[in-house]
């Protein structure tokens, strides 16, 4: 009983199919309260149709969904528990700010002395103190965010959804609008479930992400989790960059896994699951946890890690994401390797030949050979 | 030089291409107006002898018959237009929102198909349909409904339904178009804070679409005031339309003057029904108008 309590939404194998495609495939999970929840996933995996059963825009063919612990079977949407942030905002441009922010008040009945009060406290707490009679056309990109954002919360609802609703907003005012929602969900309390298909969004603003494909989820976790241990191929190469190396396991050594290529590399990582000499296996290399060194001093790492040979394809400076592309100097194989903040490789060359080289138990690999998402 | 000479070749290209609207403006619409306003200042003093005055809009004022059938004239049209709007209303909703692609193509040439015959066809048809030995009172008393065949034409209610099916197409259209740019998320985000059909419709549908509903309530008000074949034919020789009674003073009476008084009086009429319709909805003329 306390356990339900905790929990603002939970979805119990709920299942929407449209024709012959299966959208959301029975998914069960749970959102605890007070929690910012994301579901991440590249477009077309369900997650639009799964955040529209929650606000109760499509029936569920099957399966139920409680939000507060009440069953929400039936219920439609303007009698769930649940408001929206809409992609494009939906803020109605026949209506002034504080009419916008209270519409929902009005609909309640709220008294309209009441309503103008609470309009104009909830655009005080969002930053926007004193604009309740602009018109929504006045106001730049955040604002309108935080308007379509105070719209909802001033109903104290139990769960907001947000559609990846930063989609449309540049990339400097999405950087500080990221770190907006952050705090306001912080300063409500109020349990956010956000769906994107950016998985920066969903690292830095999430408590728990879901990554989703195909209708269902691969993992559900914190963002380290995601980022240190995915659970599936898919997770793994779709959370953060990665180098994937495609092949079949060539010998195994307790935890980890030789893995050779067509071409006849062979790397080396940390095993998920079974597998056995022969399988097909792809192993996954974050940049950053690939070291560069012009001697095999210079690398320093311990004596079992593989020394690996490249030549340097092209050099992609990025600030501190600085990576050099490098092409492996048998194979050909590319391999990205970020490049330490230090400097050290400041004067590095394109063509140049240097080593490199990964800890196995910081490499993953998985069996079978799934897409790249 | 050059250059004035470019501006001046400009400038006669501009007014070379306007030409044909000036000249049809000028000869066609503002000339005969001009020549009838004078007309209906004129007064008979004897044969052949005319004088200024203002007699023709005093037989308008004191004469009720006139005045009566003016006002009633309006009154009809006013709930002409009302039916339309709300028949149409569900009509455009249906075309914009509810349906797709080639159904949605599909439904919008059904309520065009009926304006591919003409006016007088169409208002024949409503006749052959209504009349004493006509369809409809033969098949309600086939169904047993009536002892005898009802004469349904020449009532009030007959010409109402003569108008409103003459103008559906008119507010459909105009309808339709600001009904379609009314963004799915707006009527979504109004369910999803609470609103219900009847409160989304009123402080979210209806406010968006109003320029396109005040152009259709004038163009249907306007066209249903000076319709003329409609109401004579499906209202009879008691059908007292006004512009029927414009029609007698020029044709029958060959009473020229009092015709345009009372051609002038109509264009007054609708010209204060539009504004009043403007400042009732809050709109602007131009952004209506843009609408039709």
């Amino acid at each position: 009983m306390v356990e339900t309590l905790d929990k603002d939404l939970e979805a119990k194998a709920l299942l929407k199919r449209f024709g012959a495609h299966t959208a959301v495939d029975a998914l069960s999970f749970s959102v605890k309260r007070g929690s910012f929840f994301s579901i991440l996933g590249p477009s077309g995996c369900g997650k639009t149709t799964l955040l529209r059963m929650i606000a109760g825009f499509i029936e569920p063919d099957s399966g139920d969904l409680d939000i507060g612990g009440r069953s929400m079977r039936g219920v439609p949407p303007n009698r769930r528990p649940v408001n929206m942030v809409f992609q494009q905002l939906a803020l109605f441009p026949m209506m002034s700010v504080g009419e916008n922010v209270g519409y929902g008040l009005a609909r309640r009945g709220v008294p309209r002395a009441e309503r103008d009060r609470k309009a104009e406290a909830m655009l005080e707490r969002v930053g926007l103190p004193g604009s309740s009679r602009k018109r929504v056309d006045e106001l730049s990109g955040g604002q309108r965010q935080r308007v379509a954002i105070a719209r909802s919360l001033v109903l104290e609802p139990t769960l907001l959804l947000l559609d990846e609703p930063l989609g449309a907003l540049d990339l400097k005012l999405r950087e500080r609008m990221k770190i907006e929602l952050k705090q306001l969900q912080a300063a409500f309390g109020t349990t956010f479930v956000y769906i994107t298909h950016d998985q920066s969004e969903a690292l830095v603003l999430s408590d728990q992400v879901a990554v989703m494909n195909s209708g269902r989820f691969e993992q559900v976790g914190t963002p380290q989790q995601l980022y240190y241990s995915p659970a599936t191929p898919f997770v793994a190469g779709f959370v953060g960059a990665n180098n994937r190396i495609d092949g079949r396991v060539s010998a195994l050594k307790g935890d980890c896994v030789d893995v050779t290529t067509a071409e006849g590399w062979t790397v080396c990582g940390q095993h998920h699951g079974a597998l056995a000499a022969g399988d097909a296996a792809t192993v996954f290399v974050r940049p950053e946890v690939a070291v560069l060194g012009r001697n095999v001093d210079e690398l320093a790492l311990p004596a079992e890690a593989p020394v690996h040979q490249g030549i340097v394809e092209s050099l992609l400076f990025d600030g501190a994401n600085s990576a050099v592309l490098l092409r492996e100097c048998r194979t050909r194989a590319e391999f990205r390797v970020a490049l330490p903040q230090t400097g050290r490789f400041a004067d590095l060359k394109v063509d140049e030949t240097v080593l490199f080289s990964f800890a196995p138990d910081r490499a993953v690999c998985f069996a079978g050979a799934a897409r790249h998402g | 030089m050059a250059e004035t000479r470019a501006r001046v070749s400009h400038y006669l290209l501009l007014w070379l291409l306007l030409a044909p609207a000036l000249l049809w403006l000028f000869g066609l619409i503002v000339m005969p107006h001009l020549d009838l306003a004078l007309l209906s200042f004129r007064e008979r003093v004897g044969p052949g002898e005319y004088a200024f005055g203002l007699a023709q809009y005093r037989t308008f004022f004191g004469e009720p018959l006139y005045w009566d059938v003016f006002v009633r004239t309006a009154l009809i049209s006013l709930v002409a237009t009302a039916l339309t709007l709300l028949l149409a209303f569900p009509i455009a909703w249906t075309i914009a929102k509810l349906t797709r692609g080639r159904l949605s193509a599909l439904l919008f040439a059904v309520c065009l198909i009926p304006f591919w015959v003409s006016e007088t066809v169409r208002t024949l048809g409503w006749m052959i349909l209504l009349r004493e030995t006509g369809v409809l009172p033969g098949l309600l008393v086939t169904l047993g409904l009536t002892e005898a065949p009802i004469e349904m034409l020449y009532h009030d209610a007959t010409i109402l339904v003569g108008l409103v099916y003459t103008s559906l197409l008119f507010m459909v259209v105009p309808l339709y178009g600001s009904l379609e740019s009314l963004d799915d998320s707006l009527i979504e985000a109004a369910y999803d804070l609470g609103g219900n059909g009847l409160t989304v419709l009123r402080t979210v549908v209806i406010p968006h679409a109003l320029p396109g509903i005040t152009a259709g309530c004038i163009v249907v008000f306007m066209l249903t005031l000076g319709n003329y074949l409609t109401a004579s034919l499906l209202g009879g020789k008691n059908s007292l339309w006004f512009t029927e009674q414009i029609y007698t003073q020029f044709i029958t009476r060959f009473n020229w003057e009092q015709g345009a008084a009372f051609g002038f009086l109509l264009l007054a009429l609708s010209s204060a029904m539009v504004w009043l319709g403007l400042r009732l909805s809050g709109q602007r003329f131009s952004d209506v108008m843009s609408r039709t």
